[in-house]
This record gives C-alpha cells, structure tokens and sequence, in this order.
C-alpha cells in the first residue's frame, strides 16, 4: 500500500496556498477563505494519516477542526460585516486608524 | 460489532475531571438565559451571577485538589499544574468582574452575552491549561480565543475596536492554523497526539532525527508565539490591546496570556528536552528578540494602553527566559512571574480605568497630569503596579524576574540574564514616564476627575495591590506551590 507521503505533500501545498493567500491578499474576506484553506489542508493531512494507520484520532481531530472552523467562519464573518457597516470597505489596507 | 464496554466509574473520574468547566458553562448558559428575563435596571445582577460562577468553579478546583485525576481516557488531566493555572486564570476573571461592577454601566458592556462569553473564554482556558493531548489543547485554545474575538470588538460602533477585533481575529485564525498544521505533522510522524506517549517516544533524543516531527514542534511554536505575542508574531497585540474595551485588555493581558503559556509550559517541559538541541537556540533568540522590541516600541508611545501592550510583549519575552532554562527553576519562575503579572497588570489598567474618561483619548498620557497629588490613592496604587512591572523590590514583580534571571544564570545562559536585565532597566525609563506625568507635570487647565469606584471595584484593587505586596515580601509559599506544580507535571 502506497504511504501517506503524497497525501502529506498535496496538505502541505493546500497549507502554503492557504498561507501565501493570507500574506498576499488584501480583500479580508479572501484572507478568510484562505485560512479557511490552510485548515482543510490540515484536515487532509489528518485524515491521511489516520486512515493509514487504522487509528481514528486522525479522523476525530479532523471533525473537531472542521467545527472549529465553522465557528471561526461564523464570528469572522460578523466581525467582517461590522467593520463593513462603519467604514463600507473591507480591505485591509484602508484599516490605519490603528498603525499596523 | 463490537459492543462498547461502558464503565461508569472512567465516566465519574471524567466528569470529576472537568468539573470547573463545567459549573462556568452551567453559569454562563445561565447568565445568558437570565439575561432574557431581567429589566434594563436589573442587568447588575448578572455580573454578580457569573461572579459567584467563578468563584464556585475555584472552589472546586480547590476541593479537587492538585491529586491527579485523569480524564475521558487521557484527554485532560486535572493535576497541581492545572490546578496552579486554574487559580491564575480564576482569579484574573474574578478581579475582572469585580471591576465590571463599576465599568459596564459607563462602556455599555452591561449584557448577558458580555459576561457569557467572558465565562465561556475562561472555560477554553482552564482546558488548555488542563490538556494532556494535542487535540484539547487545540480545543482549549480555539474556546479560549473565538469569544476573545469577539468581546475585542464589543464596542461596534468605534472604529478602533473593530479594527483591532478584525486583526486579532485574521492573525489568531493564521496562527491557530500554524499551530494545527504543526499537531498533524506531530502525529504523521509518531502517529499518536497524546502528551504522555509522545513524551515516552521522543525521550533521549528518540525523536530528534526525524524531520517531520522537528518541523511539527516548529510550527507548534509558531501557534504559541502568535498566542503569548512572542516577537515577530507580535503584531496583532498593540492593536487590539488598544482597541478593545479595557476591561477586556486587562483580561487578555493576564488569563489569555497565562493560559497560552501554561500550555506552552506543558509541551516545553515535556517534549522539548527531547529536541533541545534543535529548539533551544531558537527560544534563545524568541526571548532575547520579544524582550528588545516590546520595550523598544513602548518608549515612543503616548497612549498609556498602547505601553501597556508593548510592555506586554516584553514581559512574554522575561517569560520565555525561564523557558529557555529550562530546568525546575526556570520554570518554577515561570509560573510565579505569570502569576504576580495577572495582578500587576489588572490592578495597572484598574487604576487607568477609573482616570480615563472615554475609551481612546481618554487613555493619553497627558490626562494623566496632576493625578497623582490630587488623588493620591489613586496616585500611589498606580504607581505601585508600574514599579511592580518595572521590577523594582518590594514588589513581586520584582521576585520573579529576580527567579527568572537567576535560572537563567543557574544553567549557563549568563548573556540572556544580561540582556534580560538591560531590557529591565530600559523598561524602567517608559514606566517611570508615567508616574512622572502622574506627579511632575502641571496639568493644562482642568484636572480630569475619576470615577469613583463602587465597594467591588475598589475591593479588587486593593486585592491587586495586597498579593503585588505580599508576593514580594513573603514570596516562599507561591513559590513553593509553583515548584509542587512543576513537580506533578514532571510526574
């Protein structure tokens, strides 16, 4: 049976996507979404090796961070519309009330 | 099928396990239900209802005891480090919402949901620092962070808090996926996430060869760093620290931080040694780094929350000192120094609480003219707090950075102790700053007036300034509690 090295490899590249998008990005909602990458390129790697060692803490921890994540995205994205309803952006860049 | 066999006596010691979280659930669910049937005028009752939660939840942590009592089949494990960090984090809320008693009606925080999720973040911290494997701590983290998110930014309608909610939020998301990323490749590599096997694996360098469990501890420390604001993932902390309502500050600064190193600790203590030779150097400069910058950074700052955040990082840096030893000492002092920070800096943003007349300006340096003669209580408290922090005896900051350097020195890191001291005497320059301004300038025109603080209010400043007092005079019984803590984890 093949190991859990390419399964490893395709999470690390979801994560660096997911990574490189949060640097990058200036929209705060894509930055959300590639968070929300970097977390699904951790649940691959967690299914990935649970599977192949027959032990299911990699697929439990999965679902806890997938309900993590839920909550995340819930919280972020009010966060988001609050921020919205003051200032009608949503860009990063034009958040200097505070110096970054 | 297999049947499940179900033992009702592991379900008992699990439930056992876990009590104090659960009676702050049971409270704020509680809160937030009362919070339905309470008249505008009647709102006061529920600080004091999730008052006594807290203060219920630290009586059972006491009846509990520091006995081992391990849980939901090594997931959490209540024993006398837990207990130790249960008392920190237990008494920061109290004092917090002891404050709250005085505060919420004038910043408008006076809501079920404020105190809810006041509660339901400390129950994250009591998990985390309670957390025997790397998925409850992740638990415990998350739980301890999402309604920190959003008590950040309860203040909607000011710009400031939002913004700051928004920063924590995006680079507390970034760094809890860091840290995630470091716990799967941790199990890719050992096939298991529970502290006690990994440590049985990785003792005497069993570990230290491979690759993916070297890079899994290293982005584990990434998620740590972004959580106690370690430099160079210390960005989000000024900002948020200045945006959020300071009573919420005040909490941040001393439970969020105690609980992000009490998990810290625990992995550091456990599985670090196992990597020391790889991971050692890299908390050498972590520490040397965040100590130089937070202070760095806070001398040019006008806005006392502002200092305050920076000289929070610093102190995450004299923190990382006793990591970085080590040993039973540095970690001891660890303990203590997070400890006497919970008070010194609660009873400092208590104090600024009361001068500041509205969230933002109201927290310039230069309303702080003239304070000190004409309201000389005040005056004095503050003062106290901010020698506390600049460790000057007899205070208990002073102690712990004395334990922290001395273990430093102790086991050989004679150039951090140098440092550490040197960035201490620097820190010194922007605390005394404020007490000068507190004494020594002549206010233009009209001095501000504080707020008179209600009997809870004042209760917890005068509990801030007694354990900062006590802990530098009579330190041994702390101490020796730190070390018995220590001790149960090594165990």
């Amino acid at each position: 049976m093949m190991g859990p090295s390419a399964y490893l490899i395709l999470s690390g590249i979801l994560f660096a996507i997911g990574a490189i998008g949060v640097v990058a990005r200036k929209n705060a909602l894509i930055i959300l979404m590639s968070v929300e990458l970097m977390l699904n390129g951790v649940n691959v790697a967690f299914v990935a090796v649970g599977s192949y060692m027959g032990d299911p803490t990699g697929g439990i921890f999965a679902f806890m961070v997938m309900t993590v994540a839920a909550a995340e995205a819930a919280v972020g994205l009010s966060i988001l519309i609050a921020i919205y309803r003051l200032k009608e952006t949503i860009d990063i860049t034009e958040l200097s009330v505070l110096k970054w | 099928m297999i049947a499940i066999p179900f033992d009702s006596s592991q379900v008992m010691q699990g439930i056992a396990s876990i009590a104090p979280e659960a009676i702050l659930v049971c409270t704020a669910i509680t809160v937030l239900m009362a919070d339905l049937f309470l008249a505008e005028d009647g709102k006061w009752l529920l600080c004091w209802l999730s008052l006594a939660g807290v203060l219920a939840a630290l009586g059972e942590v006491y009846l509990l005891g520091s006995s081992r009592i391990v849980g939901f089949s090594g997931m959490i494990t209540s024993d006398g480090f837990g207990m130790f960090f249960s008392t920190v984090v237990l008494s920061a809320c109290a004092l917090v919402l002891l404050m709250a008693t005085g505060w919420s009606e004038r910043a408008g925080t006076q809501k079920g949901e404020f105190y809810s999720l006041i509660l339901m973040s400390t129950t994250g911290m009591l998990i985390m620092a309670k957390g025997t494997d790397l998925m409850t701590i992740f638990l415990g983290l998350e739980t301890l962070s999402i309604p920190i998110y959003v008590l950040v930014g309860f203040q909607r309608s000011r710009m400031t808090a939002i913004e700051g909610a928004l920063k924590y939020f995006l680079l507390g998301a970034f760094g809890a996926a860091f840290m995630l990323y470091g716990m799967a490749l941790i199990y890719a590599a050992t096939g298991t996430t529970k502290i006690p096997v990994l440590v049985y694996m990785s003792v005497g360098g069993g570990m230290a060869g491979s690759s993916l469990f070297l890079a899994g501890m290293g982005l584990l420390l990434v998620g740590f760093a972004f959580k106690v604001s370690l430099f160079p993932f210390h960005m989000w902390t000024p900002d948020a620290y200045e945006g959020a309502p300071t009573l919420v500050t005040a909490f941040m600064s001393a439970a969020v931080k105690a609980a992000a190193f009490a998990a810290l600790v625990r992995v550091a203590m456990l599985l670090f040694p196992g990597v020391s030779p790889a991971i050692g150097p890299v908390l050498w400069v972590l520490a040397v780094l965040t100590m130089t910058v937070g202070n760095i950074s806070a001398l040019g700052q006008n806005n006392v929350k502002r200092i305050l955040a920076y000289s929070s990082i610093a102190h995450a840096g004299y923190i990382m000192v006793g990591l970085v030893a080590g040993d039973l000492l540095g970690s001891q002092a660890a303990l203590f120094y997070l400890l006497v920070y919970a008070f010194m800096n609660i009873g400092a943003f208590g104090v600024l609480m009361l001068i500041s007349q509205k969230e933002d300006d109201g927290y310039d340096i230069h309303n702080l003219r003239g304070i000190g003669f004409k309201y000389p209580v005040l005056g004095a408290l503050l003062t106290l707090f901010l020698v506390s922090l600049a460790g000057i005896p007899p205070t208990g900051g002073f102690i712990g950075k004395f334990y922290l350097f001395s273990a430093a020195v102790k086991n050989g890191y004679i150039w951090l102790a140098i440092l550490g001291v040197l960035n201490s005497a620097a820190s010194i320059y922007y605390y005394l700053r404020i007490v000068v301004y507190m004494y020594f300038m002549t206010p233009e025109g009209e001095v501000v007036t504080p707020h008179t603080p209600p009997f809870g209010y004042a209760l917890a400043l005068c509990a801030c300034a007694a354990v900062v007092l006590v802990l530098g005079m009579i330190p041994g019984a702390v101490l020796t509690m730190a070390e018995q803590s220590v001790l149960s984890l090594l165990m």
